[in-house]
Parts: C-alpha cells; structure tokens; sequence
C-alpha cells in the first residue's frame, strides 16, 4: 500500500498529517514514511533519530582534453547552458546539467564522459521499533529535486507499508513523489487560499489516476466552499482537525499529536481506515 | 582585434541592446578593417543557460572584447575563461555610439571576477 | 528603484498575506509580481483587472512523426526520463516526463523526431488598486516553474516606469522557482512563523540567498504562538547578522481579510498595526521614500 500526502498550497499541514499517521500506524504495524519534499523536508524534527547518508549522484560531463579539438558540438547540443566552448577549453557547468548524456553522444572525438556529481543525499533512520523514516535531502543550492525523490522512494520499495510526503505545488517533484502511489490524501485549510490551491493538487491526482481524499487542517467551521468542491469530484473528507492553540503549540514543537494530545492517536487511526485498501 | 556588441537590430546604426545572453542581435566589428558582421541571436528564446553559449559564439566569431549593459555569473565566469573582456555601455545610441565610447576610453570594464 | 522579494522556505508562513499588506498600505509607485506560478494566490487578495494572457512555452519537447517512425525503439533506449512510451501500438513522448534535451532527436536513424513548442503556462498582465500586477499559471507536471517566473519578472520590469519598488510575492521552497526569483533582487524579506520545522527551512533559505549577495530581512509572523521557539528565531537571526524587520502577532482578522479578498490592512486589527510597523522598519532600510 503506497499513500502519499499532498497539498497544492504550502504550510497546510502535509508534514503533521504524514508524521501523525504514521506514528499511529506503526503502534500496530511496520510502516515506512519517505519524505519526499527533499528541499525542506521536516520529517526528521517529529522524529529525531540517528540517521545512516547514502549520497545522490547525478552523472555530468568531464571533457578529456587530450581528445577534445574544440570543435563545439557539445555546446552547441546542450539545450541547458551547462557546456560552452571558448577560445581554447571547454567550460562546463554541472548545476545547469540534466544529466541527459546527449553530450557524451554527439561529441566527434568520444571526448567526453560521465562523472557522478553529488547532489544530495538519503538519511534512513528507525525512530520508532515498526517505523522507518527515509529523508531525501537535496543540497542547497542544487535544482534537480526529483533524483534525489526517487532515490528515496527507491529505498522504500518493496515494503508493504509506505507512506510518501510530498512536496508543496503542482509541478515535476510533486508528480514524481505521487506516481505509483495507490491513494493521495490532500491536505487543505479552509481559507479560499487553500481550495484555490486544492483544486490544483485535486487535478493532478485526477491527471495521474490516484483515487484521493481530503483533510481539512486548523479548521474555523466554515468550511462550507470546501466541502462542496469535494462532494462535485468525489473526494471524500476524510478528517477535519480543528484549529486550536494546543494542537498549534505541540506540532510547532515537532510534537506529536497523536502521542501528545488525547484521543488524537484514534482520530488517526480513523484516518487510515478510511482510505480504500486499508486493513486497520 | 573583433569587438562584438549587443544589439537591438541588425548593422552599425541599430540602438545597442543591454541585455547580454538574449540579446536580438551581435554586431562584431573588426577595428583594423571598419567591416562589421551581424548575426541574429539563435539564443533569444532558449530555456536557460544562455549566458555561457553566447559567449561560445562571440568566441567563434573571433570577438576578443565585448561592449553590453550587463552579464550574469555564468556568463562572467565563461568571459574570463575565454579571454574576453567586457565593457559596460549602458546609453540610449546606436552601436556605433557605443562602439565610439568604447574606443575613447569612457566605457568601464565589467568585473568578470 | 527597489526590487523586494517575499519569501519564506517553508509554505503557508504567510507570505502572500504580507505581500498584499505591503502593496496595500506601501504608499509609493509600484509594480507587483506573483512569483509562485504553481499556486498563485496573490491576486486572491487584490481583486485584478485582466489585461492580458499570453501562452507561455517553456523547454521545446519531442515530437515522434508516426508517418516515419520504423518502431525501431532507439530513442526509448537512450531517454533517461522515461519520456517516450508506448501507446496504442505507437511510439510517443509523454509530454509529463520529457525535460527537452533532445537526445531522442539526435539518435533518431530515420530522422523521425523533432523538438517542436510547448505550451505550459500562462502569462498574464493585470492592473489593481494599487498597481499593475504581473502573474502566471504553470500547468501541472511542467518542470518550467524557473523560466516561467523569469518571465513574470521581465513582464514586472517592463512594466516599471515611475515606479519605486517592485514588490514580488516568492514561492515556498529552495529549488528553481526560488532560486529564478530571488535572483537579480535587491533584498528579500524572509516570512517565517516559530516552529522547528520553520527556523529549519528558515536555515537552509538563508544558506541560498547568501549566494546572491542581497540584503535579507525576516518577519515572524504569529509570532505569539509560541513564544519560546520565537525567541530561537531572534537568537538566530542576530549570529546571523539578520534583521527582524517585524513580529505579526496571532490574529483572526488575516483569515477574515483572506475570506473577503482583501488584504488585511483594510481594517483596523493588532496584525495590521505590526504590518505599519514592518513597512515603517523596512521602507527605511531600503531607503524607500
């Protein structure tokens, strides 16, 4: 079972609802939780652990100057910017690489070939006796996001558990963490920032096939507009958390509700049994 | 020596452009003949890394000196690497003007560092 | 002329809400931008009059000519995004997954693909009460969000004369979007709120915009919350040589501006008292009239 949390708008409460969910999950079974937002993932401060790094590479080129003749096809070919040939070497600029491999295909002289260049890197940690939580990090500075998700959805594979925070937004990061999944809970607020911004996130689930649900976070009870957005594309709602001080107070902390505040391990539980698939 | 410069249009008389990498146009102008050379920018609407691919073309055009309004850090560092050194012209004339200031001595030099 | 961009690392700290605020209650020529092309929302709040769409193409992407396609399969075998599919008996390129590199165009033996436009967004230009607004829509799945918001601020400038400040809503993260418009601005002014998971991606923000040798300030918003972990953001903030431009305190009047579409300063609350006093503080720094 593959259930990813998303939202179009940040700051809705993805992190809470993932790290909640599986905290309340792994009481009674082996869990995974990929934090698949690799540019500020937050996981890891509901859940201090001690953390083993595998690095992220990505191959980008290295010209072997005893073969190259300057004669620019690379730089010429290279639709990114991350070659250019000047006067008497070859400039290469590996944080504007794809990593396509194209260069090492057109040039005459087989001058070029692929180094791997670090770009970020997985931290795997087990906070919990039947929890596992896999971090994908993407080193500031650094642009290419969905290698470093994939790594970390990669190292999840095969467990039958696993839950995958995305990213805020609506564009490639946010498609790589939620393809294959099995089901995607959105979270929204209810404000019209966050139906805006759900309808989004609802129609990419809908471009990718991903049956959804809706969880509407630091609810004021009038969440009227977006409860009839859900009914009009059947997406059920699957839990509202009210707003409240406390539950503000102890996830600002990087508490958990569901271990902090009481009564809320079984809201979560009641979550996960409303997902299609899931055996409480 | 060849002096490429930004450009709005085509030929000497046309305004100078202060964008670098998606400039229109590069006028390149050889000072020992007074001939000059314009060639449409292929770059003007590439998705990125622009800056560094321009300057591989001012070098295929021989270009030793280059007179623009501004360049990016990518841009700069393949400046530097190519051994071509940029002025800042950042007036409202033709290139011929700009071509002008730079021969007098008026442009500043743009920091490649 | 001043260029600002409000920005945040983590999502929801309120950074359209003090953008609007500050376009709002600004009192000088202005012209604004929304930067957050995946999930625009500043117009939300400032009630745009559309002047103008336009088709935005980002990177060119592969097209497969099934009139010369021999099924050969080369060019799957050598896309390294998983882009080119099979789809009822053909060979095509997944427009989701093609990052535009056009190595399938180059290995094609029959010539049978070319890199042809593709549209994915919109530009557009808008006027407000208090300035034109310079906005975009990314479609989904695009991996164009950096060349989409460097249009936004092309479009942004172009439209500048006489004006004071450009004022850009930011997008939430690190990467491209972030990164496209903090580039070229003169100073960013960093939202956050007092959380762990905030003061984190707070860190990692400051780490990138070191790069681009602008001036930042920060603005802690709810800062009343909890007032504890405020207080880490502050300690932070001054080993860093950061300003606290402003604190905006817990206030329900946000969401109640946010319901009736329009920036919180149009009434009298505490938030938009301390959202005078960020202006005050931070039109002062930048030397804005």
């Amino acid at each position: 079972m593959k259930i990813a949390i998303a939202s179009g708008k940040g700051g809705t409460g993805k992190s809470t609802v993932a790290a909640n969910l599986a905290w309340a999950l792994a009481r009674s079974r082996d869990v995974v939780l990929v934090d698949c937002d690799v540019e500020e993932p937050n996981l890891h401060l509901f859940f201090p652990a001690v953390a083993t790094d595998v690095p992220v590479t990505a191959p980008v080129p290295e010209i072997d100057s005893s073969k190259c003749n300057l004669c620019g096809e690379c730089g010429k070919f290279c639709r990114f910017g991350a070659l250019a040939v000047v006067k008497d070497c070859v400039l290469t600029f590996p944080h504007l690489c794809h990593s396509c491999g194209g260069c090492t295909l057109v040039c005459p002289q087989g001058a070029i070939r692929e180094v791997p260049r670090t770009i970020g890197r997985v931290a795997c940690s087990r906070p919990l006796p039947r929890l596992v939580l896999i971090t994908g990090i993407l080193n500031e500075g650094e642009v290419l996001a969905p290698p470093v998700i994939k790594a970390a959805k990669t190292l999840a594979e095969g467990h039958p558990f696993i839950l995958y925070d995305a990213s805020p937004g609506i564009a490639c990061p946010v498609i790589e963490t939620l393809e294959g999944s099995d089901y995607c809970i959105l979270v929204t607020e209810s404000t019209p920032f966050g139906l805006h911004d759900l309808r989004l996130a609802a129609g990419v689930a809908e471009t990718l096939g991903i049956p959804a649900g809706v969880v509407i976070n630091r609810s004021d009870g009038k969440d009227e507009e977006t409860v009839a957005f859900s009914r009009e594309h059947d997406l059920p709602i699957l839990m509202t958390i009210p707003f409240s001080r406390e539950i503000a107070a102890v996830t600002s902390r990087g508490g958990l509700i569901g271990r902090d505040l009481p009564g809320w391990e079984e809201r979560f539980m009641d979550l996960a049994s409303a997902i299609p698939g899931v055996n409480p | 020596m060849i002096v490429g410069i930004t450009a709005r249009a085509a030929g000497t008389d046309a305004p100078a452009e202060q964008r670098f990498g998606r400039a229109p146009y590069f006028v390149f102008v050889d000072t020992e003949t007074g001939k000059s050379e314009s060639v449409e920018n292929p770059l003007i609407d590439a998705a990125g890394g622009v800056g560094p691919r321009a300057v591989q073309l001012l070098s295929e055009h021989g270009a030793t000196i280059l007179v623009t309004g501004q360049v990016g850090g990518n841009a700069a560092r393949a400046l530097a690497a190519g051994g071509i050194k940029a002025y800042a012209y950042s007036g409202s004339g033709s290139v011929a003007d700009a071509l002008a200031e730079y021969t007098a001595g008026n442009l500043q030099p743009i920091s490649l560092a | 002329m001043i260029k600002l961009a409000v920005i945040s690392g983590k999502g929801g700290t309120g950074k359209t809400m003090v953008t609007a605020a500050l376009a709002d209650i600004g009192g000088v020529p202005q012209v604004l931008a929304d930067c957050d092309v995946e999930a625009a929302n500043l117009s939300l709040l400032l009630k745009p009059r559309r002047i103008s769409t336009e088709e935005f193409r980002g990177l060119e992407v592969g097209r497969i000519d099934l009139d010369i396609c021999t099924d050969c399969g080369i060019c799957e075998s050598h896309c390294r995004f998983g882009a080119i599919v099979r789809r009822d008996d053909d060979w095509v390129v997944d427009t989701l997954h093609c990052e535009g590199c056009g190595v399938c165009d180059y290995v094609c033996p029959m010539g049978a693909i070319e890199m042809v436009p593709h549209v994915c967004g919109e530009i557009f230009t808008s006027e407000t009460d208090r300035g034109y607004l310079a906005h975009a829509r990314l479609f989904p799945g695009s991996g164009n969000s950096g060349l989409l918001v460097v249009e936004v601020k092309k479009r942004a400038v172009a439209l500048s004369k006489g004006a004071d400040l450009i004022l850009a809503d930011g997008p939430p993260g690190i990467g491209c979007p972030l990164i496209a418009t903090v580039s070229g601005m003169d100073a960013v002014l960093a939202v956050t709120e007092p959380g762990v998971s905030a003061l984190h991606d707070l860190e990692r923000l400051v780490t990138v915009c070191r790069r681009f040798g602008l001036r930042i300030f920060v603005v802690i918003n709810r800062f009343d919350l909890a007032e504890d972990i405020c207080a880490r953001i502050e300690s932070y903030c001054e080993a860093e040589g950061i300003r606290v431009a402003g604190k905006i305190p817990f206030d329900p009047a946000v969401v109640e501006s946010v319901r009736a579409g329009q920036p919180v300063t149009r009434t009298d609350s505490a938030a938009t008292d301390a959202l005078r006093a960020l202006r005050d503080t931070l039109f002062a720094e930048l030397g804005i009239p």
